[in-house]
């Protein structure tokens, strides 16, 4: 039988239930973001855990130049080396039928028993190549899909510098490449850029590898020191060409997806405790009105013989059983709304399977932290009013004490009328409530900025990238370095208007006891298409002589400007080069080594050459640009820097729109939540107040302003502090989804400010409106008589 | 009348030098001022005196709902001014039974929801209908208060006081509220239900006519207790009209 408490319980429920709505939704939204983060984050982990088993996904990858078959032998015998395997990756250029410009693949071989390899391709349609036909190949699901590769299609390539026509044997799934971007570029386009698994035979004869390989992957037993694997394996490849061993961190794939996850776990950790904050703050102010209100009924439990105990546990029930409401309401929603993160997500990654995390983990933790947040909200104003004895809590409250302070002398000086006064004083007297207002409207602006910011970081990265840094329409990689002359032969080609030569060559520099991968730039004087450029788009000149760092690189050094860094070159002449430090430039976007060109040579006593050509081209003969291109052996790759743009441009604003409702709403709910509550307490504290004025002739409009107007004027007033406190979240933000290959540049622009005051003052005033309505419908007799 | 409280039967509560002093910033108000009294089972009290005279805290403080800055209160041989909260709680809910003028029925239960409330933890009580029904309204029990007239409220709050049998009923002003022939039913509840069960009452009222229907009349002024008579000539509450 349900006891008369509880039933008054339900019933007060039901009384409030726009407010308890109101804290529900606010609760809900961190509930949902914690649940959808943490399953998505959770379900995105296993199936990548999975799957890395399944397909022996291998975590040391070595590339050389080129070594005999017969080093993998030595190689298995380093401490913590479980399987080496040896193969042969190499880039080329095809040419699809249907596509204008030409797409780039990473090409992989296939060895004798492919069941048993590591990074082991997963047969998705079709069949294995035939190991006697040299012109079968596997692509990667989606390149085949958005060319409509079936198997039997047939198109050309550049391998080994020869144009050779493919057959497609099927499709497949690989551990390795489950984000696909091509070289340089920011998005995968899975119509750009692809990967083909072909026979280790017609591979090794392409590149003219028999019996040996240029790319060595490994796995490593449980107990193996990856540190020492990869040192041991730098010295014993250094003679056949090691670029340097790496690990998974420095996988693209992998690293990429790394990155996503940490994003989602940082959306999981920074963003529910807002709403939780917030909500914890409305119960208590929710409570502490009703509590207020039932004063004499709590006088009235104590008389009858309830125990201190019996009647908070009454009104924590009560805040329990807001925080359900919000926990189930954001339980269904995250859950649902996981099943759509993982549908996006699943777009660019193509796992082969999703092993579903129950979402009970989450959700247990979500429940436990609703429930938590909603009875410490509440507990505050429980404590307060269970404390009373009982014959003072039968008696109607003090009035409160008024004086005439410093403030109400400067109201008058001001000469302000008396329903702004009105508005003035009931914030000054009540400071606690208008602090709790102002501090979830501005929490509203801030989750706003901070959203909106990633637009913002999004465009500035777009402005730094293609309207600063590279402004070619094409970037030619060549396969092998070539003279500095291979930029005169390259304007030759149709349609360019103007050529630069580009040198890039893989290092590793070496401070002290620190030392890090990288790639060092040799940018040649004069340069206007490709430029190096810092975080604030500025382009920056080289000095003659030295290297130039950007910040993050050189503090993972310990280097500072003045210090010596040797530089081992990781490919011929693969000497060490002893160069100074010069300058650190603050950009995020790459990490990069540059030096001046000639600089460069002169340390490597050798002419000028180039492995990159950027081109400007007349866009009317593109089309012959592009199929002189595709015919050109000596190109490892392209970038088609319009292309990229275009696709960046067609990603972001297909999902611009769908992200920005999405934080608006979320955003936005909190100000609903918290206006809505602040202004239907008021209006039940001030019914009186209110009535009083309208019967003394005020009209409707005139006592609604002192509604309107004080919850306003607090919107008003947080919007500033939202923007102050966004522009922390947002620093912050950068910094915790800023990954090794993902970097987000921190720029807040006006309009971010804009849209986030305009939102969340639109979003107040429809909530204060709403409920300026009752007081339209007012009794005044009614509201006369009830006084407290 | 005679000046002599009555003997033959035993005391349930007894005050000694009770006072009460209430401090509201810098001012001091001396509700109570030394109050000795002793009240007898079965008895029905009235306790007569202007406002501010210190009625209601001699009430409250009998019924626990407060504590006297001075003084002791006995109820039978147990020191209320030295309970424990837990304990004082347990004795309203053992023991005391109280009506209030503004009836303080919760607004969101029906009358016999609101009598449950007290039955729920009560020790041996009535059922919620048997209260009702000594009470005189046995055919309101599922209306909710605001869908009762003020005497019906009370009735139902007097139905919620006797409900758990108890010993004493402390009634505060039980007709203040209402009209003349709401407030002789509300009345008539009052000394049937002391007629039937024994329960001590005390009812406060500055309705000097109201004190023609009990056994003794206490008289407060100024937080003393001025007079102390017994009864003599009791009339039915049918015979009481204002």
């Amino acid at each position: 039988m349900v006891r008369a408490l509880d039933r008054k319980l339900l019933r007060d429920l039901r009384r409030i239930w726009a407010q308890t709505l109101a804290i529900a939704l606010v609760l809900g939204c961190g509930v949902m973001l914690l649940v959808a983060a943490n399953a998505t984050q959770r379900t995105l982990v296993q199936s990548k855990q999975t799957y890395y088993e399944r397909h022996a996904f291998a975590d040391i990858f070595a590339p050389v130049t080129r070594a005999p078959v017969s080093v993998l032998d030595a190689l298995a015998t380093i401490d913590g080396v479980s399987r080496v395997e040896g193969r042969i990756a190499f880039h080329a250029v095809l040419d699809i039928e249907g596509m204008v410009e030409p797409a780039v693949a990473r090409v992989v071989s296939l060895p004798g028993d492919p069941a048993r390899m590591l990074n082991r391709p997963l047969l998705r349609h079709g069949r294995m190549p035939d190991p006697d036909a040299a012109d079968e190949v596997l692509v990667n699901e989606a390149f085949g899909r958005a060319h409509g590769l079936e198997p039997g299609a047939r198109f050309d390539g550049i391998i080994g510098g020869q144009l050779r026509a493919l057959t497609v044997a099927g499709w497949a799934l690989s551990p390795e490449f489950i984000y696909t971007v091509g070289p340089g570029e920011l998005l995968p386009d899975e119509r750009r850029s692809g990967v083909l698994w072909m026979n280790e035979r017609a591979a090794a004869s392409a590149q003219n590898m028999d019996g040996a390989v240029n790319d060595i992957t490994l796995t490593l037993t449980r107990d193996a020191d990856p540190r020492a694997v990869k040192a041991a394996l730098d010295a014993m490849l250094a003679p056949y060409g090691g670029t340097g061993a790496h690990d998974r961190t420095r996988q693209i794939s992998h690293s990429f997806i790394s990155g996503e996850l940490q994003q989602l776990a940082a959306l999981a950790t920074y963003l529910p405790p807002i709403f939780m904050l917030v909500s914890a703050f409305l119960v208590n102010m929710v409570l502490t009105r009703l509590i207020a209100l039932e004063r004499t009924q709590i006088g009235l439990m104590k008389a009858v013989g309830y125990t201190t105990a019996e009647i908070a546990a009454h009104y924590l029930k009560l805040a329990g059983l807001i925080g359900v409401v919000g926990v189930v309401l954001g339980g269904i929603v995250g859950w649902w709304l996981t099943d759509g993160m993982l549908f996006i997500y699943q777009e660019f990654f193509g796992f082969p399977f999703l092993i579903r995390d129950s979402g009970a983990g989450p959700m247990a933790l979500a429940a436990v932290l609703g429930l938590a947040t909603a009875i410490l909200g509440a507990a505050r104003a429980v404590w307060a009013s269970v404390r009373l004895k009982p014959a003072e809590a039968m008696s109607p409250p003090a009035p409160p004490r008024f004086s005439r302070g410093i403030a109400d002398r400067a109201f008058a000086w001001l000469a302000f009328r008396q329903t702004t006064m009105m508005i003035l004083r009931s914030i000054i007297r009540w400071p606690g409530r208008a602090a709790i207002t102002l501090f979830g409207v501005s929490a509203s602006v801030a989750v706003l900025v901070s959203s909106y910011f990633m637009f913002d970081a999004l465009e500035v990265m777009t402005e730094s990238v293609f309207t600063q840094s590279n402004r070619q329409h094409l970037t030619l990689t060549l396969a092998q370095s070539a003279p500095e002359i291979a930029v005169s032969d390259a304007l030759t080609l149709p349609g360019v208007l103007q050529a630069e030569g580009g040198y890039g060559v893989p290092v590793r520099l070496i401070h002290g006891h620190r030392d890090r991968l990288s790639a060092l730039q040799g940018h040649f004087p004069g340069a206007t298409l490709h430029r190096l450029v810092d975080d604030d788009s500025r382009p920056v000149t080289l000095p003659p002589q030295g290297l130039v760092l950007p910040e993050m690189l050189a503090r993972d050094l310990g280097a500072s400007p003045g210090d010596m860094l040797a530089v081992e070159l990781m490919s011929p002449p693969r000497e060490v080069l002893d160069l100074p430090l010069i300058a650190v430039i603050a950009q995020g976007l790459g990490q990069e080594a540059h030096i001046a060109a000639p600089a460069l040579f002169e340390a490597m006593r050798m002419a000028p050459r180039v492995t990159h050509i950027h081109l400007l081209a007349d866009p009317a003969q593109m089309d012959a640009l592009y199929a002189e291109v595709k015919r050109t052996p000596a190109l490892a790759g392209l970038s088609d820097w319009a292309e990229v743009r275009r696709q960046f441009d067609a990603t972001v604003s297909e999902n611009l729109l769908t992200m920005v409702a999405i934080y608006t709403i979320i955003g936005v709910l909190i100000a609903v939540g918290v206006i809505y509550n602040a202004a239907r307490i008021q209006l039940s504290e001030r019914s009186y107040e209110l009535a009083s004025l309208r019967v003394l002739g005020f009209s409707r409009a005139q006592v609604g302003y002192v509604l309107v107007g004080e919850m306003m004027l607090l919107t008003m007033l947080a919007i500033p502090l939202g923007w102050v406190v966004g522009t922390w979240f947002a620093e912050g933000m950068t910094e915790a989804l800023s990954t090794d290959t993902v970097y987000i540049p921190f720029a807040i622009s006006r309009r971010t400010y804009a849209m986030a005051a305009v939102a969340v003052f639109l979003a107040a005033l429809a909530s204060v409106l709403v409920v300026r309505r009752r007081l339209d419908r007012m009794d005044l007799a009614m509201a006369l008589k009830a006084r407290e | 009348m005679t000046n002599v409280p009555d003997q033959t039967t035993r005391p349930v509560f007894r005050a000694e030098g009770v006072t009460r002093v209430y401090r509201t910033g810098a001012v001091e108000v001396h509700a109570l001022r030394g109050v000795d009294l002793t009240l007898n089972e079965g008895q029905m009290v009235v306790l007569l005196g202007a406002s501010g005279s210190g009625k209601s805290t001699l009430l409250n403080i009998l019924g626990a709902l407060d504590t006297p800055t001075e003084g002791r209160v006995y109820f039978r041989d147990r020191d209320l001014t030295r309970a424990t909260d837990r304990q004082l709680t347990a004795f309203r809910r053992d023991h005391v039974g109280f009506v209030f003028q503004f009836y303080n029925l919760v607004p969101s239960l029906t009358a016999r929801e609101n009598i449950a409330l007290v039955t729920e933890i009560a020790r041996n009580p009535m059922t919620p209908e048997e209260a009702l029904e000594r009470a005189g309204l046995p055919h309101r029990m599922d209306h909710f208060p605001a869908e009762l007239s003020g005497g019906e409220q009370q009735r139902v709050a007097i139905a919620r006081a006797i409900a758990k049998r108890p010993e004493v009923l402390l009634c505060d002003e039980p007709t203040g509220a209402l009209d003349s022939k709401t407030g002789v039913q509300v009345l008539e509840a009052l000394a049937q239900v002391n007629a039937d069960l024994g329960t001590a009452t005390v009812l406060i009222t500055h309705n000097a006519d109201i004190q023609r229907i009990a056994e003794r009349v206490i008289v407060l002024a100024d937080g003393r207790v001025v007079r102390d008579e017994v009864n003599t000539e009791r009339i039915a509450p049918s015979e009481v009209s204002w």
